[in-house]
C-alpha cells in the first residue's frame, strides 16, 4: 500500500522513516524501521532499528501523554496485527471437507494464504504510515522520545499493557468523556470562537457517519469476498462435470469451468481493491477524526480551565487573598488556552485538507480499477461466449 | 371458445346454430348441440355416418377428414377427451386415479356408447396422423404460465394460474388460448401421466414440488417478499414443467394434457392433497420399490443399459454438487446486494455531513452509484438463480424420473423373470401329472402352461418393448438436455456481460 495514501510528505527529505522488512513470527510481528536522516541529531544518516507493535503505541502514548502536544492532532496509533481470522480459516480447511477435490483445496489454500499476505501487507503500511505522519510534522519530529525510538538499537523494553494498565486506560476513557459531558453542560461556558462550534458540530456528526460508513464498507467487501470464494467450488463441479461428459457439452462445461475460474480471481481483485481503497481509507479517517476529537475536547479542557481559573480570581480578588497565585494561575491557563486554540486551528484545516485530498485520490483510484476490472470480466465473458456459440 | 369457432364451409345450417352457442356455455354441451339440432348439415352426419358404417374402414372417416379436417379434429378431440375417463382402461393396464367424471359427461352419455366404438378409430386415425405432421419438425406449441392471482380465503386459499397456450398445431380447436388452473391440477395432471407412460418407459417430466410452508405463508395473506419470491418461483417451475411436458411428442397426444391445457373446467384433483390416502398409499408405495430394488438383482445383458445407468448416477450426483454451490452464489450475491445498498445510504450520510463541497457531492455521487450498483446485484442474484439454480433442481428431478423409468424396466423384467419360471413349474407339474397319469390334472396342467406360456411371452415382449422406448427416451433426453443448457449457460453468461456493462457505464459516469 503506497504510503501516501493519507499522508503528505511535504518534500521534505530531512528525516525519511519507512519500514523496510517485516516478519511475522507466531504471535508477533517485528518491523525493521529505517531511518534516513542528515539531522544533525542523529549519529549516523542512515540507520535501522527491529520494533515491534507494543513500542509503536508506547511511542503513541507519550506524545499523547505530553502536555505540550495538546494542541495538536497525534496521529492515531496504527492497529494491532490481527491474523486471527485468517488462521482459524486456514486451520479450519485444514480441518476440512472429505468432499472437496484436490483442486479445490488447492485453490482455497492459495486464497486464504492471498489473504493473509494481504492483512500482512495492510499491517506494515499502516504502522508506517504512523510512523511518517510524525516525521512530517513539524513539531512531532523534534520529540525526543521520537529519537530514541527511530534510534536505539536495543529492545525499548515495553511490555504490552498489562490487564491494570488496560483497565486503567479504559477507566480513563469513560471519566473523559463523562469531563466532556460536564463541560459542555457547563453554564457560561461559551465558545467564543465560531470556527471551533462549527468544527465540533462537524467532527461530531462526521465521526460517527464514517464510523458507520467504514463498517458497512467492509460488509461490502467481505460479502464480495465470499462471492468470489463460491465460484471455486462451482469450477471444480462444472469441471468434473466437464471431464464426464461424453458429447458436446463436454467442452462446454470445460471452458465454463475456466471462466469461473478467471472471473473468481478478477472478483477477488475487485474486493481486495474495495477494501484497500474504500474502506482502509474510511477506517483510517474514522481514526483521525477520533484523534480531532480528542485534539477539541483537550482544547476545551482548557477552556474550562481558563474560565474556572478567572472564577478563582474574581473569587480571590473580592476576598482579597491569595491574588497574585490566581493571577498567576490564571494567566497561565489563558496562555494554555490560546495557545491551543492557534495550534488546533491550524490542526484541524490541514486534517480538513488531507482528508479532502486523500478521499479524492482514493475514490478515483477506485473507480478507475473498478472500471479496468469491469472491462476485463466483460471481455472475458464475451470471449467466452463467442467461444460457446461457435460449436455446434 | 364457443364464439370463435369458425363454422364450416359446408353447410348453411350451421352458422345459425353456433350462434345460439355464445360465450358462458360449456364447450360440451355445444359441441352436443350441433351434433343433436342439425343433422342435416353434412359435418355431423359425416360422424354419423362414421358412427353408423361402424367399421367401415378408413375410407369414410378419411373423406370425411379431408374436407373438414381442423373442425372434424377438434370434434374429434373433444368426444375423446370426454370419453377419457372411460377411455382410460384402454390406454393403461392400471386403473385411472379416482377422478369424478366431468358433468359434460352425463349429458352426452347417450351418445357415447355409439361413439366410443368409433373414436377409439379416429383417435388412432388423428394420432398416426398427428405424429407424421409432428413428427422430425419443431413442436410448435408455446406454453405460458402467468398471473398468479390468489382466490379464495384463509386455510382454504389457493393460487390460480392461468395457463395460455398458443399453437399452430392442428390437434387443438384454437390457435391461442387460456385457462386457470391451480397447483393441484398441475400435480393430478402429472400423476395421470406417471401412470399412463412411465411403466412403458417414457420418461415423464416431474411436476414441481408440494411446499406447505411456503403455501401456508401465501395462504395466511402475508404480502411481504419472500410470499411473492415463492409465488413466482413456483410459476416460472410450472411453466417450466409444462414446456417440457408438451415438448415429448407422446405426452402432447394425450388426451388429458391436452384437457388440462383446453377445458375451463377441470375437476379437482383431490388425491394429490399431502395428508390424503392416496398420498399415503404413495409413500407406502414407494418405501416398498425402495426395498425391491435392494432385492431384485438383474442380470444385464445389455450394456448399453448398464453404461448409461452409471452415467446418470455420476450425474445425478455432480447435478446436485454444483446446484449446491451455486444457491451458495445466489445466497452471496443476495448479501452483497444487501450491504451495498447499506453502504450506499452511508456513504450518502457521510456525504450530507461533509464540509468540503466538492467533497460532499462527490460522496453522494458515490452513494448513488452504489445504490444502482446494488440494484444491479440483486438482478443478477435473481438470474443466477432463476436460469441457473432452477434448471439444476430440474435436471436432478428429471434424472430421479429416468432413474424411475430405469426402475420399472427392472420391474418388468422382474415379472418376465418370474413368469418364466413359474411356467417352469407348471411344465414340471405336467411332467409330473403325466406320469401318475390324471388325465384332467393333466388338461389342467396344459392349460396353466399355456397360460404361463402367454404372460412369458408377454413379458417379453413388454420387456423389449420397454427396453427399446428407454433407448429412445434417453436419446431424446439426452439430446434435450445438451440443448437447453447450452441455451441457459449461454443466456447466463449474456446476463453477466450486461451487468458488468452496467455497472461499468456507472462507474465511467461517476
Amino acid at each position: 500500500m503506497p504510503s501516501s495514501t493519507a499522508v503528505d510528505l511535504h518534500g521534505d527529505s530531512s528525516l525519511q522513516v519507512e519500514i523496510s522488512d517485516a516478519v511475522s513470527e507466531r504471535d508477533k510481528v517485528k518491523f525493521t524501521v529505517q531511518t534516513k536522516s542528515c539531522l544533525p541529531h542523529f549519529a549516523q544518516t542512515e540507520f535501522s532499528v527491529v520494533r515491534q507493535h507494543e513500542e509503536f503505541i508506547w511511542l503513541h502514548d507519550a506524545y499523547v501523554e505530553n502536555e505540550e502536544y495538546a494542541g495538536l492532532i497525534i496521529p492515531p496509533a496504527p492497529p494491532r496485527p490481527d491474523f486471527e481470522a485468517s488462521r482459524e480459516k486456514l486451520q479450519k480447511l485444514g480441518e476440512g471437507d472429505s468432499s472437496i477435490t484436490r483442486e479445490e483445496f488447492a485453490k482455497m489454500k492459495q486464497e486464504l494464504e492471498a489473504e493473509y499476505l494481504a492483512i500482512f501487507k495492510k499491517t506494515v503500511a499502516m504502522h508506517e504510515v504512523f510512523l511518517q505522519r510524525l516525521a512530517a510534522h513539524p513539531t512531532l519530529r523534534r520529540d525526543h522520545n521520537f529519537f530514541v525510538f527511530l534510534e536505539y538499537g536495543q529492545d525499548l523494553s515495553v511490555r504490552g499493557k498489562n490487564r491494570k494498565e488496560l483497565l486503567g486506560g479504559f477507566l480513563r476513557n469513560i471519566v473523559k468523556s463523562a469531563d466532556e459531558a460536564l463541560i459542555t453542560g457547563m453554564s457560561g461556558l461559551k465558545e467564543v470562537d465560531d470556527f471551533f462550534e462549527h468544527e465540533r458540530t462537524f467532527l461530531l456528526e462526521y465521526h460517527t457517519r464514517i464510523r458507520d460508513a467504514c463498517l458497512r464498507a467492509d460488509r461490502v467487501m467481505h460479502s464480495h469476498k465470499c462471492l468470489a470464494d463460491d465460484y471455486i467450488p462451482i469450477s471444480a463441479a462444472l469441471s468434473s462435470l466437464g471431464t464426464q461428459e461424453v458429447n458436446q457439452l463436454k467442452t462446454s462445461f470445460l471452458k465454463l469451468a475456466e471462466l469461473f475460474e478467471r472471473l473468481r480471481k478478477l472478483e477477488g481483485r475487485m474486493a481486495s481493491d474495495e477494501d484497500l481503497k474504500l474502506s482502509d481509507m474510511l477506517r483510517y479517517y474514522m481514526r483521525d477524526s477520533q484523534a480531532a476529537k480528542d485534539l477539541l475536547y483537550r482544547r476545551l479542557r482548557a477552556l474550562a480551565d481558563y474560565e474556572n481559573a478567572n472564577k478563582a480570581l474574581d473569587k480571590a480578588r473580592t476576598r482579597n487573598r491569595e491574588v497574585r497565585t490566581a493571577e498567576s494561575h490564571q494567566q497561565l491557563c489563558c496562555q494554555r488556552f490560546e495557545r491551543l486554540s492557534d495550534s488546533a486551528k491550524q490542526e484541524l484545516m490541514d486534517f480538513k485538507s488531507r482528508r479532502v485530498s486523500s478521499f479524492r485520490k482514493n475514490l478515483i483510484e477506485l473507480a478507475e480499477l473498478e472500471l479496468k476490472h469491469a472491462k476485463a470480466s466483460t471481455l472475458l465473458l464475451r470471449n467466452t461466449l463467442v467461444a460457446l456459440k461457435g460449436e455446434p | 371458445m364457443a364464439a370463435e369457432r369458425e363454422p364450416p364451409p359446408l353447410g348453411d345450417g350451421k352458422p345459425t346454430d353456433f350462434e345460439e352457442l355464445e360465450d358462458g356455455e360449456d364447450l360440451f354441451t355445444s359441441t352436443v348441440s350441433t351434433l343433436e339440432s342439425s343433422p342435416s348439415s353434412p359435418e355431423p352426419t359425416g360422424l354419423a355416418e362414421d358412427i353408423s358404417t361402424n367399421s367401415n374402414g378408413p375410407k369414410p372417416a378419411e373423406v370425411v377428414l379431408d374436407d373438414d379436417r381442423e373442425d372434424l379434429f377438434a370434434e374429434a378431440t373433444e368426444e375423446v377427451s370426454l370419453d377419457s375417463p372411460e377411455r382410460e382402461p384402454i390406454l393403461s393396464s392400471e386403473p385411472s386415479p379416482a377422478v369424478t367424471p366431468v358433468t359434460p359427461t352425463t349429458l352426452i352419455a347417450p351418445r357415447i356408447e355409439s361413439k366410443s366404438l368409433s373414436a377409439p378409430v379416429i383417435f388412432d386415425r388423428s394420432r398416426e396422423e398427428i405424429e407424421e405432421e409432428a413428427n422430425g419438425d419443431v413442436f410448435d406449441i408455446e406454453i405460458g404460465v402467468s398471473d398468479p392471482e390468489k382466490v379464495g380465503d384463509g386455510m382454504n386459499a389457493y393460487m390460480a394460474y392461468r395457463v395460455t397456450t398458443k399453437t399452430s398445431l392442428s390437434m387443438f380447436s384454437k390457435s391461442e388460448f387460456s385457462v386457470k388452473r391451480r397447483f393441484s391440477d398441475f400435480l393430478g395432471l402429472h400423476s395421470k401421466l406417471a401412470s399412463k407412460y412411465l411403466h412403458v418407459g417414457y420418461i415423464v417430466p416431474p411436476a414441481p414440488e408440494k411446499s406447505i410452508v411456503g403455501m401456508t405463508k401465501v395462504k395466511v395473506g402475508k404480502e411481504d417478499s419472500s410470499s411473492t419470491e415463492f409465488v413466482e418461483k413456483r410459476r416460472a417451475a410450472l411453466e417450466r414443467y409444462l414446456q417440457r411436458t408438451v415438448k415429448h411428442p407422446t405426452l402432447l397426444q394425450d388426451p388429458d394434457l391436452r384437457q388440462f391445457l383446453e377445458s375451463s373446467e377441470l375437476p379437482r384433483a383431490v388425491n394429490t392433497q399431502a395428508l390424503s390416502g392416496a398420498g399415503i398409499l404413495r409413500m407406502v408405495n414407494k418405501a416398498a420399490d425402495a426395498v425391491n430394488k435392494m432385492t431384485i438383482k438383474m442380470n444385464e445383458s445389455d450394456a448399453w443399459f448398464e453404461e448409461k445407468q452409471q452415467q446418470f448416477e455420476n450425474l445425478d450426483q455432480q447435478l446436485r454438487k454444483l446446484h449446491a454451490s451455486v444457491e451458495a452464489l445466489v445466497c452471496h450475491r443476495k448479501e452483497l446486494s444487501a450491504n451495498t445498498a447499506a453502504f450506499a445510504k452511508s456513504a450518502a450520510m457521510l456525504g450530507n455531513s461533509e464540509d468540503h463541497t466538492a467533497l460532499s457531492r462527490a460522496l453522494s455521487q458515490l452513494a448513488e452509484v452504489e445504490e444502482k450498483i446494488d440494484q444491479l446485484h440483486q438482478e443478477q442474484a435473481f438470474a443466477d438463480f432463476y436460469m441457473f439454480s432452477e434448471l439444476l433442481s430440474d435436471y436432478i428431478r428429471l434424472i430421479a424420473a429416468v432413474k424411475g423409468v430405469f426402475d420399472h424396466r427392472m420391474k418388468c423384467w422382474q415379472k418376465w423373470e418370474d413368469a418364466q419360471i413359474t411356467l417352469l413349474k407348471k411344465r414340471e407339474t405336467e411332467a409330473k401329472m403325466m406320469v401318475a397319469n390324471k388325465p384332467d390334472k393333466i388338461q389342467q396342467a396344459k392349460n396353466e402352461i399355456r397360460e404361463w406360456e402367454a404372460k412369458v411371452q408377454q413379458g417379453e415382449r413388454d420387456f423389449e418393448q420397454i427396453s427399446k422406448t428407454i433407448r429412445k427416451e434417453v436419446g431424446r433426453f439426452e439430446a434435450k438436455r445438451v440443448k437447453d443448457f447450452k441455451t441457459v449457460i449461454i443466456k447466463y453468461l449474456e446476463s453477466l456481460v450486461q451487468t458488468q456493462q452496467q455497472g461499468q457505464d456507472l462507474v465511467t459516469r461517476y
